[in-house]
């Protein structure tokens, strides 16, 4: 439905891919773990190797947890914008398919959170 | 001919907006208040109750902020902030300040275009009175208030703010979208919605919890604003009834705004629950409780009457029900998580505190949330007070970070997503989805504050750059409760711990 307006309404997007100096916006979520009360969002060049991403980004933002050193990573379940992904670790994010404003989720097996509730 | 008129003749005369123009057309003259698609029959059928005039009103007000200033004077005189029940208590009134009394502006503007823009006499009359109102309300409020700041942290830019802070995005958008809509769906978005089902879960918690820690210059302008509150009430009633009597096409589109306003407002609602529950050291009720006596049981009934009309309760109840056992903990975690960014403190509550939540939540604070918090408290005994550094990701349409769980598992979180010219976009919930799928063009244009730090438009890339241009004084207004100076000044003036650093010097 558009907008009911008394003429032609055109709203501006805040948050194309161009307003972002050659980043893309890519959202993560370490899933089951609400310790971290919400997924979070980087702004980051489409050419980050993959393994840059898990290997760089994820500790920094993620360490703090008491579950982050006990995963084991060839256990670990991606979904990539809702769809089951086996990323390509040498790959950019781009060349895994990872486009602006993507949504990854981690899932990891065996890890229930602090007391297993999920925190 | 008497010399005076009576009550009738008086407004009449005092009034005097419905006249048929003859040098404009009425559609020149009142060009929004049609292309919404409510169809009005009669615009006279819209009568004022109240029937106020202007020297009346200025009259009774007048009296009112008599009373209220002179107990706000008393209030300085006597230090009445030394009387509250905690320093923890400030927080709840800076969420005000920051998050509810620029509302209060935004509604005085909102109703004074409605009260210019609507052809029908009543309506304009009533529209303008409440205008004035809600210009009073933030008035006496920021004069209340200000007497905290004198003494306080985290009270001093509110304003400023409530345009750029993340937390206060939320109800800042809500007004947005409320105010760049048509003057019908305004009145039911803030005059329906807001004013009528929702009004007591965002008072109660902040007069009543005012009332139990003692703070009289809260529960003080609370009282003055509530015969104001009764008439708004009236209004929002009397308008949406208004909408419904007049043609059955406007039944349709009426629900829609009920739909979208109540889970709008619903939303924004979270903050408080979280401060209900949380910012209170003494809580006249829970957020659950709050959650069934004002809308379960009052709204129900309400809707109950609605149904003559054909209009059925709100969409989406069944997730508020479900959530209300979650959400405050929810939104705390949040303010938890993100309290560098934040112009108001956290902090992990005391084993009182926890058992109180035991109680009032017991199917699912010892399950999911006390976890979580003994496990914080843990980490700042050994000086790791966690803070989030990392930037959280938003909902295009509430603007909260996604914060909200699945309602068959709350441990998952809820991902929602809408693809719309090329671009995607993510929602916490069903309701927020909803809403944007139906205007998508309007809401493209959200102003999300972790994007915009992200393309550069507040102040620069780091943390402290963002702080600066927030105008936060870091250190003072930001981070932990334990160990701010809120605290040590708290504990000075009930004779414990050291004297606080001079507040001018921060």
């Amino acid at each position: 439905m558009s907008v009911l307006s008394i003429g032609e309404y055109e709203g501006t997007v805040m948050d194309n891919v161009e307003r972002f100096h050659g980043n893309q916006l890519v959202y993560i979520n370490w899933e089951k773990h609400l310790f971290f009360c919400a997924p979070h969002a980087f702004p980051l060049p489409p050419d980050m190797p993959f393994a840059a991403f898990v290997g760089e980004l994820l500790p920094a933002t993620y360490s703090a947890h008491p579950d982050w050193e006990k995963i084991d990573w060839s256990s670990v379940e991606w979904l990539l914008d809702g769809e089951a992904f086996t990323p390509d670790m040498d790959a950019s994010l781009k060349d895994n398919g990872v486009g602006h404003k993507s949504c990854l989720r981690f899932t990891t097996p065996g890890l229930t959170g602090i007391g297993g509730s999920g925190s | 001919m008497s010399k005076r008129l009576n009550l009738k003749e008086r407004y009449k005369h005092m009034t005097r907006l419905g006249w048929e123009t003859t040098y404009q057309s009425m559609d020149d003259v009142f060009p929004y208040d049609t292309y919404e698609g409510i169809k009005v029959k009669d615009w006279d059928a819209w009568e004022d109750p109240f029937r106020m005039t202007m020297d009346s009103y200025w009259k009774y007000q007048g009296e009112k902020e008599k009373k209220l200033y002179a107990i706000i004077d008393a209030f300085a005189q006597n230090n009445g902030h030394t009387n509250l029940s905690d320093g923890r208590y400030l927080n709840a009134l800076k969420l005000f300040l920051q998050g509810v009394t620029p509302l209060e502006y935004q509604a005085h503007r909102g109703f004074a275009h409605n009260g210019r823009h609507m052809r029908g006499e009543g309506a304009r009359v009533a529209c303008q009175m409440q205008s004035l109102d809600e210009l009073r309300h933030a008035q006496t409020q920021i004069h209340t208030i200000s007497h905290y700041n004198k003494h306080f942290n985290g009270f001093h830019e509110f304003p400023h703010w409530h345009d750029r802070v993340w937390y206060l995005s939320v109800p800042k958008s809500f007004f947005d979208d409320a105010r760049t809509a048509g003057p019908f769906e305004f009145m039911i978005a803030v005059g329906f919605s807001f004013e009528y089902v929702l009004t007591n879960l965002l008072f109660v918690p902040f007069m009543s919890g005012a009332a139990f820690n003692g703070d009289l210059s809260t529960v003080t302008f609370g009282f003055s604003a509530q015969s104001d509150e009764a008439r708004h009430m009236t209004l929002g009633l009397e308008a949406m009834k208004f909408m419904l009597e007049q043609h059955e096409d406007n039944v349709p589109i009426v629900q829609r705004w009920i739909d979208k306003w109540t889970w709008r407002g619903y939303k924004v609602l979270s903050l408080i629950a979280a401060m209900q529950d949380y910012m209170l050291p003494e809580s006249p009720m829970s957020w659950k409780e709050a959650w069934e006596v004002y809308f379960e049981e009052n709204g129900g009934a309400l809707f109950n009457d609605l149904a003559r009309y054909g209009i059925r309760p709100p969409k989406y109840l069944e997730v508020c029900a479900a959530e209300k056992d979650h959400l405050s903990h929810q939104v705390w975690g949040v303010l938890y998580n993100y309290a560098a960014p934040a112009a108001m403190h956290t902090w992990i509550p005391d084993d009182r505190k926890l058992d109180w939540l035991s109680e009032k939540y017991p199917d699912t604070f010892d399950k999911y949330y006390r976890p979580r918090f003994l496990h914080w408290r843990e980490m700042e005994k050994q000086g790791k007070r966690f803070y989030n550094g990392s930037l959280p990701m938003l909902c295009q349409l509430c603007q909260i970070p996604m914060a909200f769980t699945e309602m068959d598992d709350f441990t998952q979180t809820c991902f929602r997503t809408s693809e719309y010219k090329d671009d995607k976009y993510h929602f916490c919930s069903d309701g927020c989805k909803d809403i944007f799928d139906y205007e998508p063009e309007k809401y493209v244009q959200a102003w999300l504050p972790v994007h915009q730090i992200y393309q550069g438009n507040c102040g620069g890339p780091t943390l402290d750059d963002v702080l600066k241009w927030y105008q936060f004084n870091v250190g003072s207004d930001n981070f932990d409760y334990v160990g701010s100076e809120d605290e040590a000044r708290w504990n000075d003036l009930q004779g414990k711990g050291e004297k606080p650093a001079d507040k001018s010097a921060a």
